[in-house]
């Protein structure tokens, strides 16, 4: 193919005078193998490119976008994009981003492994999956579905004011969703194995993980509504992480939607809480060398033992507060200008294992799953109410399984009300690790 | 969009490995998008996207290429990519004739997007922003948004099928932000129907924005929501949200064919309250989650799922309706070519009851009411579901009387559809949605009388 930067280049040196254009070029090719039954259900073998073209003039901004990369699409999304541009409004601060020195971190994100990966041996890994999920307890009696996902991701910035820049990762990862019945009741859990390459998965996890969460929910029941500690899952601080990332954008901040916005070294969380967003962390699954708009990813400390130090920003964001750019801007894909977003959040972990934390809670809540994050929490007004399901604690054990219940504070006060973290860092196929949480003094609404 | 001997080829090429049956799914899909925030114009965004998908069954097994070249040679590989990934048929050569099915097309848009200048929809969210700030100081921050998109999409499969469809879609939305003594709070208001511009004809965008303002300022004075399960008034069209999460998911037959719905195997028994018709139905024109012909060709149908409280009929797509020998319900749709179609909701609703509004409230002694909701979530194999509360109310002594803030309601879609008691005579669609089901989201309308359910449990933080 066609050197994506080659692209890129090309079209921002179309710019005309007083005129500052950005290209993003992305290549990107998935296999998508899903099990059922022992058979391949469906095999999806994609391969998909576009570009999307910023144009800045006199301080108006314009974009356009195209799912293909022939050379009369590339003009006429560069001379659609200058068209929008004419019809916006002045912002003195809009501009794409300029090299700043900060120099690339160089992350091995690209495998062989993948590229050479025979079909065969993803369908394989997807049939495995499925079988490894349903052989690990007899109340598994189904299967929602057992995949294996893989992505060979390029892309390339270049600007009319300099940036030229690439990425080049690949990603791989199993979920399976299990099915535990027992009773003539159904209860479902999902586990998923992440890795840069195929030889990093291993299908036993995935279809342990889905196994035992759907059987430690059998027999649950809907309990009374009252205030107790919870304890979340690692898979559910990482939610929680995403929603509070969201809340420390430059963007949100500068348009008044951000209850964090006039409170910066000011204390926000409990003592305990250090939050960095770093996807220079290799670890992380979604680490990265460059942001949305083709500048060094960094390590950008947000809150630091419960004081708000740090804000993200694209360069927009960066230069309206009067800094710049954090390398934090984020893409949705090609077809839309990009945004500022948190890369790889986490939080810095404490050093006790989850379960002797759970040892000292005398009535609580071990939530491993919730729903609604989308519907029920506000990251505007701080107001959360989420779905959950997990099982009770009773005087430092973990006892029968609760279901149909919702979990509710705000954001504030969740933050705040943090008493210990666990030492068991997980990174999920989000942008946060996980680790498990305790929080004091939550509602728990149910029957 | 393609020449019927080009189609007829690239479908015996995908069937050379012995594939059963193979589809070509077409489509050019143009999107522009206006967003006004912070006091100003903020950006414009305009594009295409086009392609197309190609799909080959063989037994169980379903292979899926998709490509952006439309040429013939580009069709030819997708569609032996395709077929490499269903192989196991053995070699043999079938040719295909395709043609056009017969469809009722209805009126269509009269304004298409691309006839409208560029600075007219501008405009719009200009006297939206106005209308919006007018209703008070407290309001501290507007954005609204307009956005089109025309999809032409064809599909022709080895079964002789050949549709074409135009779907215009236009979406008008509005969010404030409104700052007091208790710290932000906001309020949205959005519409979004299958036509074009003349959507404005019908929709005051000022009054939009005075709406939406006034969920965020009502909001300023809100009382956290309480918790525990209590009875809970939904206002007319929100009410469709909690249908298509108690038990529409629950009705897709690729998830009844997993034994992943709670729903699985009670065709004919009473699953809800006798007061409860549930409607899917695709061919209602102008509705946001209308269409000609689905994305596997079928024409859009009306489909009752539950008749009276008694299961009727699950919603299905050409793969589960094969296998089942039936026809398909119009329900497989796809978020693009770059996606295999499944089993997906059009418009969803609840038709009329014969109660009160004002009655049902009146007779309600304490609870909660839900005048706008958010989106929601279900698990269908458990039956669990969350809907949201944008803009909700007590109830105290029959009685609307305070605001409470936003928050999650959560119950068992079996358990709620008996539950519910009252249903009003004040039919309305509710906002337009986007449907979210194994990563690809579809364009889905809902609608609901006034009704009432007897339990259900709230997610506050108030006793």
């Amino acid at each position: 193919m066609t050197d994506l930067l080659d692209i890129a280049t090309r079209v921002a040196g179309w710019a005309k005078d007083g005129e500052q254009v950005e290209a993003f070029v992305v290549h990107e090719r998935e296999t998508e193998v899903r099990a059922y039954e022992g058979e391949v259900e469906s095999l999806t073998s994609a391969e998909s490119q576009g570009i999307g073209v910023r144009v800045i003039s006199d301080g108006k901004q314009g974009y356009a976008y195209a799912g293909t990369l022939d050379h009369d699409a590339l003009e006429e999304t560069l001379r659609e994009a200058r068209d929008n541009a004419g019809f916006a409004e002045t912002d003195e601060f809009n501009g794409v981003a300029s090299p700043d020195g900060v120099a690339t971190a160089n992350l091995e994100l690209y495998r062989e492994g993948l590229v050479s990966f025979p079909t065969d041996d993803k369908v394989a890994l997807a049939i495995e999956l499925e079988r490894a999920t349903r052989a690990t307890d007899p109340r598994i009696a189904g299967i929602e579905s057992a995949e294996y996902i893989d992505s060979l991701y390029e892309s390339a910035v270049a600007t009319s004011t300099g940036i030229a820049s690439v990425t080049r990762e690949t990603g791989c990862y199993l979920a399976a969703y299990a099915l535990a019945e027992e009773n003539g009741e159904t209860q479902t859990g999902f586990g998923f194995s992440i890795g840069r390459e195929p030889s990093d998965l291993d299908p036993s996890v995935a279809a342990q993980d889905a196994a035992d969460r759907a059987t430690r929910l059998l027999g649950s029941i809907k309990p009374p509504t009252e205030r107790l500690t919870v304890v979340l899952d690692p898979w559910v601080t990482a939610q929680l992480l995403g929603i509070v990332g969201h809340t420390l954008t430059g963007d949100a901040v500068l348009k008044g939607r951000s209850l964090f916005a006039e409170r910066m070294g000011e204390e926000v969380a409990a003592g305990a809480i250090t939050l960095v967003d770093d996807a220079t962390n290799p670890a992380a699954f979604t680490a990265s060398m460059v942001d949305g708009e083709g500048l060094a990813i960094r390590s950008t400390p947000l809150i630091s033992d419960g004081i708000l130090s740090g804000f993200l920003h694209n360069s927009y964001s960066g230069r309206r507060s009067g800094t710049a750019s954090t390398g934090s801007a984020a893409r949705g894909g090609f077809k839309s200008a990009p945004g500022v977003g948190a890369h790889a959040l986490a939080l810095q972990p404490g050093d006790r294992q989850p379960s002797d934390l759970i040892a000292e809670i005398d009535d609580g809540f071990l939530v491993q799953g919730v729903a609604g994050l989308h519907s029920g929490v506000n990251p505007v007004s701080g107001d959360f109410s989420t779905g959950a399901e997990g099982l009770r604690i009773r005087n430092g054990e973990l006892a029968e399984p609760i279901r149909e219940v919702t979990i509710a504070s705000t954001l504030q006060r969740l933050l705040q009300d943090v008493v210990a973290i666990g030492n068991d860092t997980e990174w999920l196929p989000m942008n946060a690790a996980g680790v498990t949480l305790v929080i004091a003094d939550v509602t728990m609404s149910g029957a | 969009m393609l020449d019927h001997e080009l189609i007829n080829r690239t479908l015996s090429t995908a069937l050379e490995t012995g594939g059963e049956f193979a589809e070509v799914f077409a489509e050019d899909k143009r999107s522009s998008s206006a967003v006004f925030d912070d006091g100003r114009v903020e950006e414009l965004t305009s594009g295409r996207d086009r392609g197309a998908g190609i799909r080959v069954v063989v037994g169980e097994t379903t292979g899926f290429a998709h490509t952006a070249d439309l040429s013939e040679t580009g069709l030819a590989n997708a569609a032996r990519a395709a077929a490499a990934a269903a192989r196991g048929g053995g070699r043999r050569t079938r040719s295909v004739a395709v043609s056009p099915i017969d469809v009722d097309r209805g009126p269509g848009a009269r304004i298409p997007p691309e006839d409208v200048a560029k600075a007219t929809k501008v405009g719009l969210l200009t006297l939206a922003n106005e209308a919006a700030r007018g209703e008070g100081a407290a309001i501290s921050q507007v954005s609204a948004r307009y956005g089109d998109s025309r999809r032409r999409i064809l599909v022709a499969n080895s079964d002789g099928v050949l549709a074409e469809d135009d779907q215009i879609r236009t979406l008008f939305s509005v969010s404030c932000v409104a700052a007091g003594d208790t710290g932000l709070q906001t309020g949205r208001e959005s519409t979004g129907r299958t036509i074009g511009f003349e959507l404005f004809d019908e929709t005051d965008v000022e009054e939009m924005g005075r709406s939406a303002a006034n969920r965020a300022l009502t909001k300023l004075g809100a009382r956290p929501a309480p918790s525990g399960a209590m009875p809970v008034v939904v206002g007319p069209g929100g009410g469709g949200v909690l249908f298509h999460e108690a038990c529409g998911h629950g009705l897709e037959a690729d998830l009844v064919a997993k034994s992943a719905s709670v729903f699985a195997g009670r065709v004919g028994e009473t699953v809800a309250s006798p007061m409860v018709t549930l409607i899917d139905d695709g061919t209602m024109a102008g509705e946001w989650g209308h269409f000609t012909i689905d994305d596997e060709g079928r024409p859009a149908a009306h489909n009752v799922l539950i008749r009276d409280g008694v299961l009727t009929d699950y919603m299905w797509d050409h793969l589960r309706a094969r296998k089942e020998g039936r026809p398909s319900s119009g329900n497989g749709r796809r978020q693009s070519y770059q996606h295999l179609p499944m089993v997906r909701m059009t418009n969803t609703y609840i038709s009329n009851g014969s109660d009160e509004p004002a009655d049902i409230i009146a007779s309600t002694q304490s609870g909660v009411y839900v005048a706008q909701l958010g989106g929601g979530q279900v698990n269908t194999a458990t039956g669990d579901f969350v809907f949201g509360m944008t803009e909700a109310y007590l109830i105290e002594n029959g009685e609307i009387t305070e605001p409470i803030r936003e928050g999650n309601l959560i119950g068992n879609g079996p358990e709620v559809l008996t539950r519910i008691d009252a249903l009003g005579n004040d039919f309305a669609m509710g906002s337009p949605g986007t449907c979210g089901k194994d990563g690809q989201g579809v364009p889905v309308g809902d609608g609901t009388p006034t009704l009432r359910v007897t339990s259900l449990t709230v997610g506050g933080t108030a006793a």
